[in-house]
């Protein structure tokens, strides 16, 4: 009775919070009361903490807190001995009361390219126009969940879209309204690089397509704000006007991470970033970020390997995440990095107490599980004066524990919000668990109640003889059945009343008679010691470099070598017994007898050292390859997107590749721009870069971006002639805006048109995907006229039909050996192309455009040997120096000569014999792969293997929860992949 | 008028100079005696400056210096003769450009189709055909694809006018797509990308285990009705077809072996094989060769060793299995590299002579030709080739002449003909 006129009388007050409201259906009277909660633990802050503590609460807000406290007379007081408070949970990553747009219904073959919109941003997944308030509604039910798992405060937005809109920070404060509960209705903006699954706008149909068109939102947004534009953009007004709020971006793994934060880098934004759980990766990356994350428990089930055919299927990267993701946040902690968490990833708020305690048992300091649920999500909301703890004045926003809240045992009791108190479990709920003896007809039961104390369970024993019996304790009514030894039932009930050890209760025969029974306690209640890892924390792998199969604990460093007596392949010339020294990264002397000194030596008697593969057409290491949603795309930068746990980067080290042009795929006329790596396994996406790299840019001609072999009929073009004119279109603007630019007009920085004019000026070079020679001689005719040379053509199966005018137009030619008809353009592909264009003093390279080829370029190579007679010397440059030429890196890289980086390869075999077998790969002076090292890979991967399917059979026999076995297998990129 | 007579003239010379195959050699008519050269018998065996000598389009005589010669000789000094390489599991002269729909008979609808054959649809003047030639590659088990079971192949020779000359055994096999335990997620259902556990696959296999029995059973009566799928099937049961089981996994390979033999199937290959290496005592017990996949391919799993695929041959034949090599998942095009295949495995160790088998002599038997082809011995076929340096290295695999059935063949190509054509084109300026 007593709390159903609190709760009436805190919903009176709520209600009438808003002084010019009228009343009509009473007297307009207000409670100034206050409540005061005694005698408990307080966590004011989670470093502020206060034993036998009082709690002074008024209208929802803290008054005062600690040691000492005037309690004023009108104090309903809560006397909390022996229990804790504290600071509610805040989620900043919520999507409480916003529901998820409909799926867009797509329609028809041909992808939709324009917007479906008027008056917003071009493109339909920039939303920051939206705003989670105007489709927010409060949810009760969900609130209830959410409450029950600690949370006060959430704040909520729409999942959906590239810009997503703004945020609503929301009190799960059932008993006020809106007016009330809402604390602020635009509390952050929020992004992300996931499309719209509202709309169905083609564009970007990759990530560094979204990376792309987050830049060109930010210059647009500049632009629109600086000049009186006279269309009106309602998206950018938005963008403009939540420039002031918290920014947050929902960016979801640790590469996504980095990728958001250089966003914002270059626009000055620092993000509060949502993580992926997956940051102790890569965790001095993220540090330096120096972003705030908001990060989930989302760890992995483990795997069920239990059968191993199907235990195959999952990869060691992936059972290696299962072990390592619950002490992500303790390495977060480790490396001082603040950081949030959320709710987000888990399928329901009833989950998050155990996720939670898995990070704790992982390491993840109690102080710092607070901290990221309270003041840290608080602060990245910028609302520390308001919540995340419980200084005077901010909002009563608390928990009332039987104890630490990060102990399993612990009962959560009340959740205040706003000082309206929900229960989750009745605090005063006496403790009945114990054991107890009930005589009656001469006969004495033992009864033995335990288990959790809202929830216990019983056993009743006569002598030896378990019987079958039920226990039923709610609220303060206990009801216990059972049946005899006689199969008779006997039901007992009881009032259970506070400072009696037995309870008294009426027992209740199968005959129906009644009778007063006192059962007496005997022996109070012990929790049992759960057993903990003697070790203090769970058995962990080690991360590798990169994190995944056949990567290494410590990353290769560079080292000084001499390979002795090798057969030298410098580039132009072939020397037998020679030796070669390698310094510093670099090759210092190639010669006889040189004096090895203190170095390491290689004897490379009968074996054969070259220069490092250069593939000038790959894509292996990249995220995404083509950015499908324009016809032109040279916004997009493969650089946004390398991925340096590629497994085919190590395979290509076995091949003896060292470089390799990360291409933009065929998909339209005008790709992404280029990104040169290094395959230096175990460096970072960034770390592979090649250093000062080229600018490159890829283009492309013929079926792939006519869409010719895939049922698309609405993007322009469609023809060969219409190739030919998105080109000149987009030159000649281009030439326009640098015309522009460089008279010092304004203009609107439109990164395509920057990297065209890159172009037209002589500081980007195009390598263009082309087949047939008709397109070959068009794209060569609109270069000349825009006064510019094409660098490369690549693929180029019919550059022998027009070798002579490529010569001319000085541009080189990157091919396939064998490769032809495998569609219509490709019919008149010939395997003599290398050789023909050779003869007319082509550049030529042979490359691979795929993962499998390109571990193998040295046996590719060889095939122009024979396929139209190429020198053996002029064979192994079409895979060495010649792409080296093709990239403008052969000052670098591409041949054995003193001063150039040492990559290298020691091959046991001639290197153009398909009986070649890499045995060292080295690139500037770094030991990347070896055929010895190798084998102690393979033995580290079956052994961890091993290790880890153990531990996950344990996980399984000891009851915990398991997912199927899966193979999470990223795609093998060809040109045409979208 | 006379202009678009003219051009129609001009363009049905470039559709006939382009397209047209090289015209078929004739029968053999002198015999021909190849001196001088190593000959690589292809069953392990290699006879230095060896004399072989055919005729009537079968090789009379094969040893050493002693052996007589007779009729044309051809000095190959310093060259080696190879037996003509074998590709099983190929959709050669069935599909000419790949992404040209129409230009496409390799797959029939339908899901279990027996009686769909090869060998009426084989295309001998492909151009895609003959550019296995000048590698060596003479010989082929043409495959429909597709389906659970996609037809019936034929065994036929690179250089003939037609179909029927073309053949060289008739409806030899029948090919099975066993059910895959695992499969790649529908990711445009909403599914993730990768390989999860396939839920249907006993329902598949349950359905595989009847059409057999069933196959069996209508072959035991004589009914006037006939069905047309369940008669394709019978020459499995009495051994006059080979069942060519394409499956990789452990029990995938187990449960086909094990369906096919108690179903009453005679012949069985298993055609892929990745985890073959993993139960070789099980197939060895029951007598299954194996064509493995092709080198030239990556492993299937992350955490494999990297140069997998490339000794999977090896450990199979180091296990005492009969295996060959097939490139059945690729594109045709790529079948002329098929003696690079081979090539790669001795790169791990395996002996030349071996890896040679594997497209010879090993591939003969389990094709079941191996009476007529495969190897160089007295008696078969004068089905090979005289190459410049060692065939199984692209470094050295150069033609300079090659025979089928005793007939000197053309090496040259559409490719070999753009090359001197625009070579010309050059030189002459």
């Amino acid at each position: 009775m007593r709390l159903f006129t609190l709760t009436a009388f805190f919903v009176s007050v709520t209600l009438f919070g808003q002084d010019y409201f009228p009343k009509n259906d009473g007297v307009k009277t207000k409670n100034n009361n206050y409540t005061a909660f005694t005698n408990a633990k307080i966590f004011i802050t989670p470093t502020q903490i206060v034993d036998n503590g009082t709690l002074l609460i008024q209208n929802g807000k803290v008054v005062q807190v600690g040691k000492t406290v005037t309690i004023p007379k009108n104090t309903v007081i809560e006397d909390l001995k022996g229990k804790s408070i504290y600071p509610s949970f805040i989620d900043v990553f919520s999507n409480f009361g916003v529901k998820l747009p409909e799926k867009a219904k797509t329609s028809g073959r041909s992808a939709q390219y324009e917007s479906s919109r008027e008056g917003f941003y071009w493109n339909d997944h920039i939303m920051p126009e939206n705003n989670a308030i105007s489709s927010f509604n409060y949810d009760d039910k969900k609130a209830t969940e959410l409450r029950k798992a600690g949370f006060g405060v959430v704040n909520s937005h729409i999942h959906d879209g590239i810009a997503r809109g703004t945020g609503v920070l929301v009190a799960l404060n059932d008993e006020a309204t809106e007016s009330k509960r809402i604390l602020e209705d635009k509390s952050a903006q929020y992004f992300s690089f996931k499309k719209s699954i509202a709309k169905a706008q083609s564009y970007p149909t990759s990530l560094m397509g979204a990376t792309a068109l987050m830049r060109q939102l930010y210059h647009d947004m500049d632009w629109y704000n600086k000049n009186s534009i006279d269309t009106k953009d309602r998206s950018l007004e938005a963008l403009l006007e939540n420039k002031g709020l918290v920014q947050i971006f929902a960016a979801g793994n640790n590469g996504n991470v980095m990728r958001a934060d250089k966003i914002g880098d270059q626009f000055g934004v620092q993000y509060a970033i949502l993580a992926g759980g997956d940051e102790y990766e890569n965790i001095m990356a993220i540090k330096a970020t120096n972003a705030k994350l908001i990060v989930p428990l989302n760890f992995p089930k483990a795997y069920d390997v239990s059968n191993p055919y199907e235990a195959q299927y999952v990869a060691l990267k992936d059972m290696r995440h299962w072990n390592l993701a619950p002490s992500n946040p303790k390495v977060l902690e480790e490396n001082s990095i603040q950081f949030s968490l959320t709710l987000q990833d888990l399928k329901s708020p009833a989950d998050f107490k155990a996720q939670l305690m898995k990070a704790i048992d992982h390491g993840l300091s109690k102080t710092k599980a607070l901290e990221a649920l309270t003041t840290v999500p608080s602060s990245i909301l910028g609302k520390s004066n308001n919540i995340g703890s419980l200084q005077p004045g901010r909002q009563a926003n608390f928990l009332i524990t039987s104890g630490d809240i990060f102990e399993k045992g612990t009962t959560l009791y009340e959740n205040w919000v706003q000082g309206s108190k929900s229960v989750i479990n009745s605090k005063d709920k006496i403790d009945i668990r114990g054991d107890y003896k009930l005589t009656t007809s001469g006969i004495t039961y033992e009864l033995s109640i335990t288990g959790d104390a809202a929830k216990p369970k019983i056993t009743v024993k006569k002598d030896t003889l378990k019987l079958d019996a039920k226990i039923d304790y709610t609220d303060d009514w206990l009801n216990i059945s059972f049946s005899t030894d006689k199969k008779e039932s006997s039901r007992f009930v009881a009032l259970i009343v506070p400072d009696s050890e037995d309870i008294e209760g009426t027992l209740t025969a199968s005959n129906g008679s009644t009778s007063s029974v006192r059962i007496t306690k005997t022996k109070p209640f012990e929790e049992k010691e759960k057993k903990k890892n003697e070790k203090g924390g769970a058995d962990l792998v080690s991360v590798t470099y990169p994190n995944v199969g056949f990567g290494s604990k410590v990353k290769p460093k560079q080292e000084t070598i001499l390979f002795k007596n090798a057969t030298v392949w410098t580039g132009a010339a072939v020397m037998e017994t020679t030796d070669v020294l390698v310094k510093n990264g670099k090759i210092t002397k190639i010669g006889k007898d040189l004096n090895q000194g203190n170095t390491k030596v290689v004897d490379a008697t009968g074996k054969h050292l070259t220069a490092g593969i250069i593939d000038e057409h790959s894509h292996i290491a990249g995220l995404s390859i083509n950015e499908a949603g324009h016809n032109s795309s040279a916004e997009v930068k493969m650089t946004d997107v390398v991925d340096a746990k590629d497994i085919d980067i190590y395979r290509n080290l076995a091949g003896g590749v060292t470089t390799i042009q990360l291409l933009h795929g065929s998909a339209n006329p005008i790709g992404g721009r280029s990104a040169i790596i290094r395959l230096k396994w175990g460096e970072s996406a960034d770390g592979l870069i090649f250093q000062n790299m080229p600018k490159f840019i890829k283009f492309a001609l013929g079926e792939n971006v006519k869409q010719s072999n895939w049922q698309s009929f609405s993007r322009f073009p469609q023809t060969r002639m219409g190739v030919e004119q998105v080109f000149t279109d987009y030159f000649q603007r281009a030439k326009e805006y640098d015309t522009k630019k460089k008279n010092g007009q304004p203009v609107r920085y439109d990164e395509e048109m920057e990297v065209l004019a890159e172009i037209l000026n002589g500081e980007r070079f195009i390598s263009c995907h082309s087949y047939v020679q008709s397109e070959i001689n068009m794209l060569m005719k609109v270069a000349e006229k825009f006064s510019f040379r094409v660098s490369t053509f690549t693929h180029i199966l019919e550059g022998y039909k027009v070798a002579d005018k490529m010569a001319e137009h000085g541009v080189g030619g990157s091919t396939f050996s064998d490769w032809w008809a495998y569609k219509y353009e490709v019919n008149d592909a010939i395997p003599y192309n290398a050789a023909i264009m050779a003869s007319q003093g082509v550049t030529v390279a042979i490359n691979s455009d795929d993962a499998e080829m390109s571990r193998r370029l040295n046996q590719e190579a060889a095939k122009t040997v024979k396929y139209g007679g190429m020198s053996e010397i002029e064979a192994w440059k079409t895979v060495t120096l010649n792409p080296a030429k093709l990239l403008h890196i052969d000052d670098r890289v591409g041949s054995i000569e003193i001063g150039k980086d040492a990559d290298l390869v020691l091959w046991n075999d001639h290197p153009l014999s398909v009986y070649a077998k890499a045995e060292k790969t080295l690139i500037e002076g770094a030991i990347y792969f070896d055929l010895e090292k190798d084998k102690m890979l393979r033995k580290a991967v079956k052994e961890e293997r091993n290790q880890l399917i153990n531990m996950m059979l344990n996980e399984k026999e000891n009851g915990g929860k398991m997912q199927g076995p899966k193979q999470n297998k990223k795609p093998k990129f060809h040109c045409d992949s979208l | 008028m006379k202009n678009i007579y003219l051009s129609l003239v001009f363009g049905l010379t470039i559709v006939f100079g382009l397209s047209a195959q090289q015209t078929p050699a004739p029968d053999q008519t002198e015999a021909i005696t190849i001196t001088g050269a190593t000959a690589h018998i292809g069953n392990g065996s290699v006879i230095e400056n060896c004399t072989l000598v055919f005729e009537n389009g079968k090789i009379s005589a094969i040893g050493g210096t002693d052996t007589q010669a007779k009729g044309q000789i051809i000095d190959a000094a310093g060259k080696h003769v190879y037996p003509g390489f074998i590709a099983p599991g190929k959709s050669l002269g069935l599909i000419e450009v790949n992404a040209v729909r129409a230009s496409n008979d390799q797959d029939e609808i339908g899901d279990m189709i027996p009686h769909i054959r090869s060998l009426i649809a084989y295309n001998a003047e492909s151009k895609v055909v003959e550019s296995m030639r000048p590698n060596g590659v003479l010989l082929g088990q043409i495959t429909p694809k597709g389906g659970r079971i996609s037809g019936t192949s034929s065994i036929v020779q690179f250089d003939a006018w037609n179909w029927e000359d073309a053949a060289v055994k008739v409806d030899d096999g029948i090919h099975l797509n066993w059910p895959t335990t695992f499969r790649r997620g529908r990711w445009w259902m909403g599914e993730p990308r990768g390989f999860q556990p396939n839920k249907d696959y006993q329902k598949q296999v349950t359905k595989v285990k009847s059409f057999l029995k069933n196959s069996a059973a209508y072959g035991k009566a004589n009914t006037p009705e006939r069905n047309l799928e369940f008669e394709a099937m019978q020459g499995i049961f009495s051994g006059e077809k080979s069942l060519y089981i394409y499956a990789q996994g452990e029990r995938e390979i187990m449960d086909a072996v094990n369906t096919a033999k108690v179903s009453g199937v005679q012949k069985i290959v298993i055609v892929g094989g990745y985890h073959a290496h993993k139960i070789v005592d099980f197939l060895k017990k029951n007598d299954i060769p194996v064509l493995v996949n092709f080198t030239h391919s990556l492993p299937s799993y992350d955490d494999d060793d990297y140069d997998f695929t490339f000794k999977l041959p090896k450990l199979l034949m180091d296990a005492g299995l009969l295996v060959g090599l097939q490139n059945a998942s690729a594109s045709n095009f790529q079948t002329r590299n098929l003696p690079f295949y081979a090539g790669q495995v001795v790169a791990q160790g395996l002996e030349k002579e071996k890896a040679l088998q594997l497209l010879t002599g090993n591939a003969a038997k389990i094709l079941g030709i191996e009476g007529g082809y495969g190897t160089l011995e007295v008696g078969k076929s004068a089905t090979l080739f005289i190459s410049d340096g060692d065939a199984l290295d692209m470094r050295t695999n150069k033609l300079s002449r090659a025979f089928i059935d005793g007939r000197d063949i053309s090496l040259e190509t559409h490719q070999t003909k753009l090359w001197k054509r625009y070579m010309n084109k050059y030189e002459g300026k």
